[in-house]
């Protein structure tokens, strides 16, 4: 019996071709990176500077969560708290009713993606439309994005000519990125020009001066919230920076890690509202703070949400973002997922081969694969690991306890496993095998000739 | 409906649960990147994201230099806030709604410094006031920078910034671009289609 993830995932690999193309797209991404990163000489510094700072900032949330709100309310700025994924909807619909809101534009938010907002303002009558383009794609798939910067990258550019055909009516079977990307330009042009409101993410806000910063490349964020004179911006109370300054380490950081430029193309800073426009800004909890009471797992809220980890992890560019059935997948959304709800998720932190490639490119230095392997750990105590992996760790828990036991295994099955017939080792039952040969058993044990070694006389 | 003071309150006490004590806030000063040639580590950088750089002796270059450019020559709406340089073709500070930028054609907008590392110009909206969504609606934007306000990094940034009566201010580096498309990179996604900027001294 596979896991939830282990079945998608297969499902993902049955398409040989594309499950090459994506690993590709992806790996191709982690190279760009790597050239951004060897760029700098000072590449590591700035890695435990921000390390550092988020660490100081944790240590200190609530007296910055406060020096924010005062400052940004100064400016003229509402602050909202919201608990969980449905306070901050509520008050985000509450904001748009009160201001008769009929069409809302989004820029790129994972936090809207994990509260659900979109199908919770469209049950109450608003049209609701993404403006990243990878996001808008996905939308119009009624899919999730499988991935946080790059939320179309499981989806070819044959399917994208298929979907504007049917809702930009673009040329049917036209596939030129260029053609399509323009298509898009215009169709979304006229949301923009038609918007009541704009939503925004926010990638950083900073405690001292009670502003926020939005980085985009599309330039939607800014268009989305620089027409209509109302902007409800989103954020998880992770997003703080205490000063200003601390923006040049975590900018140089973002986009090299991201996609390997140099910086995105728009880092917008806002503070306070547009002149005659109205700015709210939702702080929203939904099972951080907890994360934060965590010693084992607190680090994982110093996410960026850069993306560089699941671009370079050999699993995620194998069976794609959706297999982990999460809003936000691969390695930091193995930890972050289960802290949420760890039933639903404890099959995550096993998609993992603990090959530690995603810590060596995290830009503020999270210990992901050690979180990955105390996540396992914390599951199995909670008793919630699935029997596909339960039975066969008592097996080898047992085993392991009577070393007696272990070197008659060993013997049996050096003598035994030559002799028996294929089937009874490559079977269903043996998940291990399905795509891999077992090894030769040698004749002798290590034990057996550590033995014999010392009785040689020297 | 919730009570949005109780949160607040729940939120900040289950924040404050965790109080490690005095954890140092690391120092950013140091020696960061530092370029021999600003200009060309500027200019490399801005094409590599897609711009370009233009250094010009003076402001006189700028001009001679759009009246050869042909999204300029060929613009039917210009909007400029430099006016000695080159006209706009309407009259902007009538214009109240910012809808009524979507048509700006080409663009011509002071930028406060420019950051060699990045490629990126410090824009802010101290000029454009209510009619910042001109940076992202023109079609081809130009920025004019002095020469003498090119920075090494971001770290020299900040420290000149102050965001004082700046409501918006964005690092503009390059003309907007997606690669949402199989990885395809296709520059002008929904802002400008081109980006120059002059570097004037
Ligand atoms: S965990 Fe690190 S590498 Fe992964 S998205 Fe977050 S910041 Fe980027």
């Amino acid at each position: 019996m596979a896991t939830k993830h282990a079945g998608a995932a297969a499902l993902f690999v049955k398409n040989d071709e594309r499950a090459h193309w994506h690993d590709q797209a992806l790996w191709f991404v982690r190279v760009k990176r790597d050239r951004a990163a060897q760029s700098l000489p000072e590449w590591e510094t700035l890695r435990e500077t921000a390390s550092a700072i988020k660490a100081h900032t944790m240590s200190r949330l609530g007296d910055y969560l406060e020096e924010f709100e005062r400052n940004a309310q100064k400016l003229g700025a509402h602050v909202h708290w919201a608990k969980d994924a449905a306070e901050h909807n509520e008050i985000v619909l509450r904001i748009l009713q009160s201001h008769g809101v009929k069409k809302v534009v989004k820029s790129k938010s994972m936090l809207t993606e994990e509260c659900h907002l979109n199908p919770y303002l469209e049950r109450h009558g608003m049209e609701v439309v993404d403006t990243d383009l990878g996001e808008r794609i996905v939308q119009l798939l009624k899919q999730p994005p499988s991935h946080i910067v790059l939320p179309a990258i499981h989806i070819r550019k044959e399917e994208i000519g298929d979907l504007f055909h049917e809702h930009l009516h673009t040329e049917a079977g036209a596939s030129d990125p260029k053609y399509l990307a323009e298509a898009a330009r215009q169709h979304l042009r006229e949301k923009f020009m038609q918007a009541d409101a704009g939503i925004t993410g926010v990638n950083f806000a900073i405690a001292e001066t009670g502003g926020f910063v939005v980085c985009t490349n599309e330039g939607n964020a800014d268009l989305g919230v620089s027409l209509p004179k109302l902007h409800i911006a989103c954020m998880g109370i992770e997003k703080f920076l205490p000063k200003a300054e601390h923006l040049g380490v975590f900018l140089r950081l973002l986009a090299r890690s991201a996609t390997g430029q140099p910086v995105t193309t728009y880092s917008s800073h806002f503070h306070g509202p547009a002149p005659g426009g109205e700015l709210h800004i939702v702080l929203v909890d939904n099972g951080r703070s907890a994360i934060l009471g965590s010693d084992e797992f607190r680090r994982s809220l110093n996410c960026i949400r850069c993306g560089a980890c699941m671009n370079t992890c050999p699993v995620y560019r194998r069976s794609g973002g959706h297999s982990y059935h999460a809003t936000v997948p691969g390695p930091i959304g193995s930890i972050l997922s289960p802290a949420r709800d760890a039933k639903k998720y404890a099959d995550l932190p096993q998609a993992c081969s603990l090959c530690g490639s995603c810590t060596d490119v995290c830009p503020v230095k999270i210990d992901l694969h050690h979180q990955l392997l105390a996540w396992r750990g914390e599951i199995g105590r909670r008793g919630l690991l699935p029997m596909s992996k339960k039975l066969p760790m008592l097996g080898l828990a047992f085993l392991l306890k009577r070393p007696w036991l272990y070197s008659l295994a060993g013997r049996v099955g050096r003598w035994f496993m030559p002799l028996v017939p294929r089937f009874l080792l490559y079977n269903p039952l043996n998940a291990w095998g399905r795509q891999r040969e077992l090894p030769k058993p040698p004749r002798h044990s290590f034990r057996e000739l550590y033995a014999r070694r010392n009785q040689k006389p020297r | 409906m919730h009570d949005e003071t109780k949160s607040r309150a729940d939120i900040l006490q289950s924040v404050r649960q965790y109080n490690p004590g005095p954890v140092e806030m690391p120092s950013l000063n140091r020696e960061w990147i530092a370029y021999a040639d600003r200009v060309q580590q500027f200019s490399d950088t801005l094409q590599f994201v897609g711009g370009t750089c233009v250094p010009v002796p003076d402001l006189a270059a700028v001009r001679a230099y759009l009246q050869n450019f042909e999204p300029y020559t060929a613009a039917k709406f210009v909007y400029s806030l430099l006016p000695d340089v080159i006209e706009s073709t309407r009259d902007i500070a009538a214009i109240s709604d910012p809808h009524d930028l979507e048509a700006i054609d080409l663009a011509l907008v002071p930028g406060d410094f420019a950051v060699a590392e990045n490629g990126a110009v410090w824009v802010t909206d101290r000029d454009l006031k209510h009619q910042r969504a001109a940076l992202f609606l023109a079609q081809h934007l130009t920025l004019v920078v002095r020469r003498d306000e090119l920075l090494d990094n971001m770290h020299q940034a900040y420290q000149r910034l102050q965001f004082e009566g700046v409501g918006f201010g964005t690092f503009l580096s390059g003309p907007s671009k997606t690669a949402d498309i199989e990885q395809s990179l296709v520059i002008g996604a929904h802002g400008p289609r081109s980006l120059i900027v002059f570097l004037v001294g």
